[in-house]
C-alpha cells in the first residue's frame, strides 16, 4: 500500500495518524520517565502536575537504599552470566549442524526447538521442591542456569542461521591447510561470525533481563533481579510513585537501548528464523 | 515465499563430503536441554499421582488420578481455563489486528518514520512488573491515575478498572506489551513484499483496499501464524502482571491457569493437586507447539 504516487493530502494524513498512535503507544513510558523526576507529593496530584521543578532526589533515593546495588548485580549477573554460558553450549553446537550436517540434524533443531514450549508454569512445582532441595531458592546460580536452559535453544537457532550465512569456501580453505575442526571453529569461523554472535548475545541478555516469571517464583530478597525489586513496589502501603518510576527508569532504560538497536536481528530470533 | 528462502538451505552438499565426528560438540547443548526437558517434567508427572501436601506430611501414598478427578470436580479450573482462552484470545486479536494495520501504516512514507517505529516497539522492552505497575498506578488508579484525571476533568465519575473491569484491565496491559511484538514481526514481512507485484497490482487497478486483501494480507499470512503460535506460548503462562496487579483476583476474576497452579503449588502447597494443573498446562501447551513446530519444519524443509 505504499503509495509514491505524489499526493501530499494522503501524506499529511498519514504522518498526523502515524504520529499520534506512536506518541500514544509511547506515553506510559514517556509518563513513567517524567513521573520520575517529579516529588512524591506532585506525583500524586491531581490534576497531574506538568510544570514542575525536576529532581533527581528519586535517584539518589533508590540508589542509597542498602540493597539496590545487589538487585542491579544481580540482574546483570544472571543476564549474561546465562548468555554467556548458553553461548558456551550453544556456538558448537550451532557449528556441528551448520557445518557437518546429517539426516538427524533438521530433527535435533525442530526438538530444541520443542523444548522452549514447555510452559514454565508446568514444571513450577519440581523446580521449586528442586531449588529447595539443593539449596538454590534464591540465588544468583540457580537463577542463571534456568535462564541458561530457557534460552540455550533460541541461541542454538539464532547461531545456526548465521553460520549457515558464512561462506562454506573459507572453511574450506582452512581445511586444505589441515585445520582441525576446533582449529576451524576458533580460528576462522568465530572470528567471522562476531556481528552474529553479539546480536544472538543481545537477544538473550535482553530476554533474560527482562525475564519475571522465574524471578518472581524462585527468588526473594538476596538472588531476586531488578524485575523482583521492582515488583515490590506493588504492595499496597503507601503510594511511592516518584521511587517507583526512577527504579522503573533505570531498571529499562539500558534494554530499550539495546533492544531499539539490535531490532532486526530481534526478529529472526523471536521467530526462529521463520521470519527475516 | 520470497521470505523464507534464505533461511531454508539445510544441507548445502559442498559441506557434507567429510567425516567428522561432532558428537562432542553436540552432545552438552543436547544433553542439559534433555535434562531440562525430561527430568522436572517427569517429577510434575509423578507428583501429580501421589499424594503430595507439605503442609501435611502424614498425606502420604499413590493417589491414582485422584488429583486429577479433584481438579476437574473443581470449579476454579474451568474458571481458570475460561479466563485463559479469554486472555490469551483477547490479546490475540488485538494485537494481530493492530499489529497487521501499524505495519501497513509505518510502512508508509512520512517525516521521521524510524523514530515513530521505536517508539511503537518500545513497550516490548519494558520488562513485565514495569510495564503492569505504571499501568496500575499511574494510567489506571481510581484516584491518582491519569485516566481517572481525565475523566473528572470531563465531569465524569472516575473508573476503578482493578476492581470494576479486572480482566478488560491485564488484558489492556499485556495487549500493550506485545502489539509491539506483532507490529515488529509484520512489518519485517511486510517490507519483504515485492515492489513489482505491488506494481502491478496498481496497474491492474487495484486500490488501497483490495491492495490491503489481495496483496498484503495473503503476504503476512505466514508470519501471522507465526506471531499467533509464538505469542500463544507466552501468553498461556501470563503471571507477573497478575502478580503485581490483581494477584488474581477479585475473587477468581483474574486467576487464570499459571496463577492457579502457583496459588494451589506455591501459596496452599498442595503439590499433587497443582502438578495435575501442571500437566494440564503442559497438554494445552504442546497443542499449540505442535502447530509452532509443523510450521517452522515447513521453512526448514523449503529451499
Amino acid at each position: 500500500m505504499s503509495t509514491s504516487a505524489p499526493n501530499p493530502q494522503r501524506k499529511t494524513w498519514i504522518t498526523v495518524l502515524a504520529w499520534v498512535i506512536a506518541i500514544l503507544v509511547f506515553f506510559p513510558i514517556f509518563w513513567m520517565a517524567l513521573t520520575a523526576f517529579k516529588t512524591e507529593t506532585e506525583a500524586i496530584s491531581t490534576p497531574p502536575s506538568l510544570l514542575f521543578a525536576p529532581t533527581l532526589e528519586n535517584f539518589n533515593d533508590v540508589i542509597a537504599r542498602s540493597n539496590y546495588a545487589r538487585f542491579v548485580w544481580n540482574s546483570i549477573a544472571v543476564s549474561f552470566g546465562s548468555t554467556l554460558l548458553a553461548l558456551a553450549f550453544a556456538i558448537p553446537a550451532a557449528y556441528a549442524m551448520a557445518f557437518f550436517p546429517t539426516k538427524r540434524t533438521p530433527s535435533t533443531l525442530l526438538w530444541m526447538l520443542s523444548t522452549k514450549m514447555m510452559p514454565p508454569v508446568g514444571v513450577l512445582i519440581p523446580i521449586y521442591l528442586l531449588f529447595k532441595t539443593l539449596g538454590l531458592l534464591d540465588t544468583v546460580t540457580g537463577l542463571l542456569i534456568i535462564y541458561t536452559l530457557i534460552n540455550l535453544p533460541i541461541v542454538v537457532w539464532m547461531l545456526y542461521t548465521y553460520f549457515k550465512d558464512v561462506p562454506g569456501e573459507i572453511l574450506e580453505a582452512g581445511r586444505v591447510d589441515g585445520a582441525k575442526p576446533m582449529q576451524e571453529l576458533f580460528l576462522l569461523l568465530l572470528p567471522l561470525a562476531v556481528p552474529g554472535i553479539a546480536s544472538t548475545g543481545l537477544l538473550s541478555v535482553i530476554l533474560s533481563w527482562n525475564e519475571a516469571f522465574w524471578s518472581l517464583n524462585l527468588t526473594s530478597s538476596q538472588g531476586a533481579p531488578l524485575t523482583a525489586f521492582i515488583a515490590s513496589f506493588s504492595s499496597p502501603q503507601g503510594l511511592f510513585w516518584a521511587k517507583l518510576s526512577a527504579a522503573s527508569l533505570m531498571a529499562i532504560a539500558p534494554i530499550l537501548v539495546v533492544g531499539w538497536m539490535s531490532q532486526r536481528q530481534l526478529v529472526s530470533g523471536l521467530t526462529f528464523g521463520a521470519v527475516k | 515465499m520470497t521470505t523464507l528462502a534464505k533461511t531454508s538451505p539445510i544441507a548445502p552438499a559442498a559441506k557434507t563430503n567429510r567425516e567428522v565426528d561432532t558428537r562432542p560438540l553436540l552432545w552438552p547443548s543436547v544433553g542439559v536441554l534433555f535434562l531440562w526437558m525430561i527430568v522436572p517434567l517427569a517429577m510434575t508427572l509423578y507428583f501429580s499421582v501421589i499424594r503430595y501436601n507439605l503442609l501435611n506430611p502424614t498425606l502420604t501414598g499413590f493417589a491414582g488420578l485422584e488429583n486429577y478427578k479433584f481438579l476437574f470436580d473443581d470449579p476454579a479450573l474451568w474458571t481458570s481455563l475460561w479466563n485463559t482462552l479469554v486472555l490469551v484470545g483477547s490479546v490475540l486479536i488485538i494485537t494481530v489486528v493492530l499489529g497487521t494495520l501499524f505495519a501497513v501504516l509505518y510502512n508508509q512514507e512520512f517525516p521521521g518514520r524510524s523514530i515513530a517505529r521505536l517508539l511503537v516497539i518500545a513497550p516490548f522492552f519494558v520488562m513485565p512488573t514495569v510495564s503492569a505497575l505504571v499501568w496500575k498506578n499511574m494510567m489506571m488508579h481510581p484516584v491518582y491515575g491519569l485516566i481517572a484525571s481525565i475523566q473528572s476533568s470531563l465531569g465524569m465519575q472516575p473508573t476503578d478498572w482493578f476492581s470494576d473491569y479486572p480482566m478488560f484491565s491485564v488484558i489492556v496491559i499485556v495487549a500493550w506489551q506485545w502489539v509491539p511484538f506483532a507490529f515488529l514481526i509484520l512489518l519485517t514481512a511486510i517490507q519483504s513484499l515485492d515492489a513489482e507485484q505491488k506494481e502491478a497490482a496498481r496497474i491492474d487497478g487495484a486500490g488501497p483496499f483490495a491492495m490491503f486483501f489481495y496483496i498484503t494480507l495473503p503476504h503476512l499470512s505466514r508470519a501471522i501464524s507465526v506471531v499467533i503460535m509464538i505469542e500463544t506460548i507466552f501468553l498461556l503462562t501470563i503471571f507477573a502482571e497478575i502478580y503485581v496487579t490483581t494477584s488474581g483476583g477479585p475473587g477468581t476474576a483474574t486467576t487464570n491457569l499459571a496463577w492457579l497452579i502457583y496459588s494451589v503449588g506455591l501459596l496452599q502447597f498442595d503439590v499433587g493437586y497443582a502438578s495435575a494443573g501442571g500437566i494440564i498446562a503442559v497438554i494445552l501447551a504442546n497443542v499449540v507447539a505442535f502447530f509452532l513446530v509443523r510450521t517452522v519444519s515447513r521453512n526448514l524443509q523449503q529451499g
